[in-house]
Order: structure tokens, then sequence, then C-alpha cells
């Protein structure tokens, strides 16, 4: 086959992956409104997104806010003689963009691809068509309740990963770069607006809608055994990580324009 | 009743289902053989509209499904299914009681209050208790296909389709199976269609034997008929023959 049919074969494939993701969204849309809400799977779901991915999210922020502080210093120092704004440009940057950005990763590596396996194995070991066939469907029984758990939870994890990126900053900004810790509190109290915290608090939702869709979707499209479950999960977790720093773009630029 | 006519269907190119007819009687049980790959699970994943036929029309009741669109009216008619996965097909998330009250909540009108017992009662039926608190896990390649047929006739289906309900088992299970699949029939007075290659199975709990060759049924009888036919393709199946005139495979394989 020749490079334009290898070319013109892969678009096809995307168009119609989309197209089957938009029909799986439709359906979560259509069956949220017609069907009750399982709230108990989505409390389930809740606690294994949420609260199992709090720890390593914060950890992983506490870290990130502690090495934004080291950059901050040491350049800061370079250019000023000593080490100013650290608090203003590590809140911004937790608040604004690494908070949501590292937790929708961390997420998705954790949750999301624990998602595309779950719902991967139930596919090839035919649970999916058990579900039919007991009166329910997957749309209901197990995609709503994970798009109900990833909507609520995600935003959470945000919160906690912007206060703990922020207070890995303060820790190394008091400790290591003898920043007063009133003028690191000051930096952020006197520079950041709700709107700053709102701007990356409503990309947690863009994020948590993407994951959901994307590792739901990979789920239920597995074929193929433990190999087509494997392909699924890392496929997943992948598009995933693509599609966060792609959505970022985009949803910064929409909020500026928007002036949020 | 279920009547099937001209049903067709295909997989890309591969025509798997070729205008299939048949018409399957009220409280009989029909046993559908057939080579690995012949389309046996497509057949009884057409009727119960897990796939959606090409072409043809099935009929449950008189009434026509096979272009059913509307959620509701096919969870109306899956009511009166109960289907047996060839592996189970048992949800790894919940409990073994769990999984065989599944169903209650969407296809029947009992209270949730009653689910265990009903529960216990069908795993009872199946010959099985103290297991209600188990995981699907923990549980032998026999217990799994219990519990699963314990959880196709929880809700207690008009009609039930088995997808090779001995297969992987060992011959002891296999019979017990086969025995509980026609104590279902007499207790229940259900209808059935089981897939299977087991012919020692086919013969024992069938009112008919039907073979899927090619797309098509190539033969259709009485169970003693079935074993006596002269149908070359039927004996070498029935005898379990690599010589005779079913060579597609190995020619694949070739």
């Amino acid at each position: 086959m020749s490079i334009f049919g290898l070319a013109g074969r892969a678009v096809l494939s995307s168009a119609a992956g989309i197209g089957r993701a938009a029909l799986l969204v439709r359906s979560v849309f259509f069956w949220s409104f017609k069907a009750k809400i399982e709230w108990r799977q989505a409390f389930i779901q809740a606690v294994r997104i949420g609260v199992d991915s709090l720890a390593v999210t914060m950890l992983t922020s506490f870290f990130t806010g502690m090495v934004l502080a080291l950059q901050a210093g040491s350049t800061t120092k370079n250019l000023f003689n000593e080490p100013i704004y650290i608090g203003i440009l590590v809140g911004f940057s937790m608040v604004k963009e690494l908070g949501p950005v590292l937790t929708a990763i961390v997420v998705s590596g954790r949750a999301g691809a624990a998602i595309a396996a779950e719902l991967g194995t139930m596919c090839v070991t035919e649970q999916i068509d058990a579900l039919y066939t007991l009166g329910t469907n997957p749309a209901r029984y197990l995609v709503i309740p994970r798009y109900i758990a990833c909507l609520a939870m995600l935003p959470i994890l945000t919160v906690f990963a912007d206060f703990s990126g922020i207070l890995g900053g303060f820790l190394v900004s008091v400790t290591r770069l003898d920043v007063p810790s009133t003028t690191y509190r000051q930096d952020i109290l006197t520079f950041m607006t709700t709107s700053d915290f709102m701007h990356g608090f409503s990309k947690s939702f863009l994020f948590a809608f993407m994951i959901a869709t994307v590792c739901c979707f990979k789920g239920l499209s597995t074929r193929g055994g433990a190999e087509g479950v494997g392909r699924t999960t890392t496929g997943a977790v992948v598009l995933c990580m693509v599609l966060t720093l792609v959505l970022d773009y985009f949803a910064t630029a929409i909020l500026v324009s928007l002036g949020i | 009743m279920i009547e099937i006519s001209g049903l067709r269907k295909n997989f890309g190119p591969k025509q798997v289902l070729r205008g299939i007819d048949i018409a399957i009687a009220e409280g009989k049980t029909l046993c559908v053989v057939g080579g690995s790959g012949s389309g046996k699970s497509t057949f009884i994943k057409c009727i119960i509209r897990l796939l959606h036929p090409d072409g043809g029309a099935i009929k449950v009741d008189g009434q026509d499904i096979t272009h059913m669109e509307d959620e509701y009216a096919l969870a109306a008619v899956r009511r009166k299914f109960g289907y047996l996965f060839q592996e189970g097909a048992l949800f790894d998330s919940i409990s073994v009681w769990e999984n065989v009250a599944f169903g209650l909540r969407y296809l029947s009108d009992e209270p949730p209050s009653r689910y265990r017992e009903i529960a216990k009662q069908k795993l009872a039926l199946v010959g099985l208790d103290n297991v209600c608190d188990l995981r699907p896990s923990e549980l032998s390649g026999g217990m799994k296909k219990r519990v699963a047929l314990a959880r196709a006739i929880a809700a207690e289906p008009r009609y039930i389709l088995y997808d090779e309900p001995t297969s992987g088992l060992d011959p002891i299970m296999s019979d017990i199976i086969n025995d509980l699949i026609l104590h279902l029939k007499r207790k229940l007075a259900v209808t059935s269609i089981v897939i299977t290659h087991d012919m020692k199975s086919a013969f024992k709990i069938a009112d008919e034997v039907a073979m899927l060759y090619e797309g098509n049924f190539i033969a259709r009888c009485a169970p003693e008929e079935f074993r006596k036919s002269d149908n070359p393709f039927v004996h070498q199946f029935v005898e379990g023959s690599g010589e005779g005139p079913i060579k597609m495979k190995i020619r694949d394989l070739e």
C-alpha cells in the first residue's frame, strides 16, 4: 500500500474512532436523563479515582512546588541578587497550570489506566454482553458512574495539588532560600485572585471529562484478549496525557481571551 | 416461539450466517452443533440482538425484533431471555449472590429486600450452597458455569440460550450440567437453544439437533436420527473424524 493509502487509512480510522467516542458521549447524556443513576457504583469509583489517587497527586505536586521554588530562587538571585517573587511564581504556576495538569496526568496514569483495563477485560470476557442480557447497558452501569466520579474528584484533587505545591514551594523558600514566611504568604495573598484559581479549577473539569471519555471509550473498544487489554490501557494513558497538554493550550487560550 | 427466516450476518467480507431458516417450538430444546468458527455463537447473539443481523427476520412470540433499535423495547424482549455465556461472564467485582441477583433489578419487579433470598434459591437449584459471599475468582470452572446458569434463570426467563455450557469441563461436571439443563427444562418449562460441539451432551439434552455448516443448517432432526444420519458432513461430525468432507480448517492450516 502506498504512503497515501496508509495515511488515508489512519485518518479514516481516527475519524471513525472520534465518531464512536461521540456516540458514547451521546449515550452517556441520554441515559443520564432517562434512567436512574447508579450512585453506588459512582461512589465506589469516586473512592478509587479520588481517595486512592490523593497521596500520589499531593506528593507529585509537593515536589513540583519545591522544584519551582528552587528554580525561581536561583534565577531571581542571579538577576536581582536576591530571591524575590517566589510565592507569586510558585502560586501562579501551580494554581493556573501545574495543579490541574499534573493532577490530570497522575489520574490518567493511575485511575485512567485502571478504568481502561477493567472495561477492556470486561469486554474480552463477554461481561459487557452480559450487561445487555441482564437488562442494562455499559453506558448506564459502567460509564456514567465513572464520568460522575471523574468530574467530582478531579477538581477536588486539583485543589489539593494546588495547596500541596504551594506548601512545597513555601518549605523550600523558607528553609533553603531564606525568604521570610510572611513574604511568601503575602506574595500569594496580594497578587493572586479568585479568578486565577478559577482559571485552573475550571480546566480540571475539562480534563475530567476527557479522561472519562478516552478511558471508557478505549476500554469498551477492546478486542483480542490479554494483549488487547494491554494495548488498550497503554493507548488510553498515552492519549490522555497528550490530550491533557493539547487541551490545556486551547483551554488556556479561551480562558485568557475571556479574561479569566 | 422463536421464528427465524433468512437470517444473514457478515463480518466484513466474511459471510458467517447465510440465510438461516428455523423455528423453535415452545418448551423444546434445540441443540446447534458445528465446528469452531461455524457461526454458532453468532447465531444466538443475533437472536438476543447482541449482534445486529444484516438480513432476514427474527420473531420472538410473533414480534419482529430484527431491526428494533429502541433500547427500552429491546430490554423488554431481552427480559424473556436468559443467556449462559461460554466462560460464564460473571462480574468479578461483585460477590456470587450479587451476580445472580444482578438482573433482578432491571428485569423483574421484585423488591430489593428479596434479591438475596432469590439468589440463594437459584443457587440451590443449580446445586450450590454456601457460595453466596464468595467472589467469582474463588470458584472452580464448573461452579462458575453453575453460578452463571443461576444468574441466567434468576429472572425466570421463558427462553434460555446456552453458549457451549459444557466446554472446558471434565466429563462428570459436563454430565451434571446436562442434568441441570434437563432439570430446568422440566421445572421451568423453558424453551432452550444450546450451542455445543459436545455430541454426548447434544444427544442427552436435545429434542432436536441442527448442524450449522458454512452459514446454514445442513441437517435438523431428532437426536437418534441425527446419530444415524447418512449425510457425510453430519456423519463425520458425529464420529469426530478428521477424514471426510469437512476439511476447510485443515486446508487453512496447511
